[in-house]
């Protein structure tokens, strides 16, 4: 059984239609990279999918049970922890207690404090400072640890490159591909492309709220990627050449 | 000799006004609201321990059964009243985005006049039931006992409401410091929405620090009520002292409201001691004061609440 199978979800912003009827699975030990360009839907189709904002059409199961309008704090409760874009962190927490909140939920599993600090070594140094003073990276890697301390069936990434420097994006995705490796089920929102392509076994591309284009990470054809982007279709190609 | 005796007393008025204010600053810290029904509710906890105790109960007992009923209490008025509100500040202020507070709009002022709604109404039906007639509950010798203190005699009623305040406010203070729980406070304090991501109900913890809050109130109720003559009215003074001590530590700082109260308490009796009339107008003028030269308080938010 999938862990996650989404059907037909429908998401909207007032009249705006965010995402517009988008399936996917995602299988136990998967990594599925969401792409798209900015407004494609990525964020959205997340909050959907973690609670924080509810689908006006389709359906959500988690290990076969439907979750679809289940709010965030229960929701992770079950299993799906979202990192959020823009990190999050409760700034005036220290660095522990925000992990720690990530046990909040108190599910039981592989992830306590200190694998968490075996992945992001750099945090456990810092585990009795405020958050609020921690540089982009070292920020995204607590938000990290604090959802995997939730031990999700399946963790939600949402853009963790956003506004870090690439050296330090790289850093990261080599301990998602850890996370991922040791059999953690995951999602990830990326507009970092070779980034994605480094922890994800498929792709799915978005465009407007729809599904343009689902293959396997692996051999993946870029212009294809990159046609999926921006919307052009191989007829309109055809056309053009 | 006097100066030193207004001192003392001062400190221990200050105790009162800091017990008054725990609450105050504790809702205020974990989500932003001004409880304007704050001191009508403490006489509310007066009336109705008085009420008890002319049943036949013992002090202690009716203290024992107010305290419980008003947590109750204030986690039905958050869960009915105020996160209503709430949630009308954070659909106002945040637009799509879930991340909440910070952005302004009328909705901003939605619990602030629910409280005030709470407010006004509570007086007039305190005023319907017991009359705007002045009572106090009946300590016996308590009121009028005194403890050899040096050279001073210090009321004995104060002394135990100071120590009463100090740990109250030390037992809230660990309960934010080092319980899950309190960590989950605040967490929701800092952002409700990533809280959420994290398992905790925000419109659940609310609610548990406004029975907190209520708690801390309704005892401090009881103390005035046992010190001071109350009418249903007192309330208005009550949130003037307790919002006065909040400000002058510092908002969101709950070591910071017992030295406001200290402060504020310090101020009236040294202010009387210069002038018998004066001392309430002192107190407003060293919040004043305050208010110019250190707009964020004494200690502000230095430890988070």
């Amino acid at each position: 059984m999938s862990v996650l199978e989404v059907t037909g979800l429908e998401v909207r912003y007032g009249d705006l239609l965010a995402v517009d009827g988008v399936g996917l699975t995602l299988a136990e030990g998967e990594t599925l990279a969401v792409l798209g360009a900015n407004g494609a839907g990525k964020s959205t189709l997340l909050a959907a999918l973690a609670g924080t904002h509810l689908p006006a059409a389709g359906t959500v199961l988690l290990d076969g049970a439907a979750v679809t309008g289940m709010p965030a704090h229960r929701r992770v409760r079950r299993g799906v922890a979202l990192v959020p874009e823009g990190r999050r962190l409760f700034g005036s927490l220290t660095v522990e207690e925000n992990l720690l909140m990530g046990r909040y939920p108190r599910r039981p599993g592989p992830w306590d404090l200190r694998a968490v600090y075996d992945v992001f070594p750099h945090v456990a140094e810092m585990r009795d400072r405020r958050a609020a003073v921690l540089s982009g990276g070292q920020q995204q890697a607590v938000a990290i640890g604090r959802a995997l301390l939730a031990n999700p069936r399946v963790l939600l990434l949402d853009e963790v490159s956003l506004g870090l420097a690439p050296a330090v994006v790289t850093r990261i995705y080599d301990a998602v591909r850890r996370i991922t490796a040791e059999g953690t089920t995951a999602l990830v929102v990326e507009q970092d492309l070779d980034q994605a392509l480094r922890v994800a076994d498929r792709v799915q591309c978005l465009l407007r709220g729809r599904t343009v284009l689902e293959a396997p990470a692996a051999g993946l054809d870029r212009e294809a990627v990159a046609d999926a982007y921006f919307g052009i279709t191989p007829d309109l190609r055809t056309q053009e050449n | 000799m006097d100066w030193l005796n207004a001192g003392v007393q001062g400190v221990l008025l200050g105790g009162q006004y800091a017990l008054l204010a725990c609450g105050l600053s504790l809702i205020f810290g974990v989500m932003r609201i001004v409880n304007l029904a704050h001191g009508v509710l403490a006489v509310l906890a007066a009336y109705l321990s008085l009420f008890l105790v002319q049943q036949g109960l013992p002090l202690w007992l009716a203290v024992v059964v107010v305290v419980p009923v008003f947590a109750a209490l204030g986690y039905a008025v958050q869960r009915g009243l105020f996160n209503p509100a709430l949630a009308q500040v954070r659909a106002r202020g945040a637009g799509g985005d879930s991340r909440g507070g910070g952005s302004r709009g009328a909705g901003e002022l939605a619990p602030l006049l629910v409280s005030f709604g709470v407010a006004v109404a509570l007086t007039s039906l305190l005023q319907e039931v017991f009359s705007a007639d002045t009572r106090r509950i009946p300590t016996g010798d308590l009121a009028s006992a005194g403890v050899p203190l040096g050279p001073l005699s210090v009321g004995l009623l104060p002394l135990i409401t100071l120590v009463v305040a100090v740990a109250v406010i030390a037992g809230v203070q660990l309960f934010l410091a080092r319980t899950p729980t309190g960590r989950a406070m605040r967490a929701v304090a800092d952002d409700p929405g990533a809280a959420a991501l994290t398992g905790v109900d925000p419109r659940h913890m609310y609610a548990v620090a406004t029975a907190v809050a209520f708690a801390t109130l309704a005892l401090a109720g009881v103390f005035v009520g046992m010190s001071t003559q109350f009418s249903p009215g007192y309330g208005d003074l009550v949130l003037l002292f307790a919002f006065e001590a909040v400000i002058i530590g510092g908002l969101g700082s709950l070591w910071g409201t017992l030295a406001g109260g200290v402060v504020l308490g310090v101020a009236q009796t040294i202010g009387a001691q210069i002038d018998p009339q004066s001392g309430v107008l002192a107190g407003h003028l060293v919040f004043l004061a305050v208010l110019v030269v250190r707009p964020g308080g004494l200690l502000p938010r230095s430890v988070p609440a």
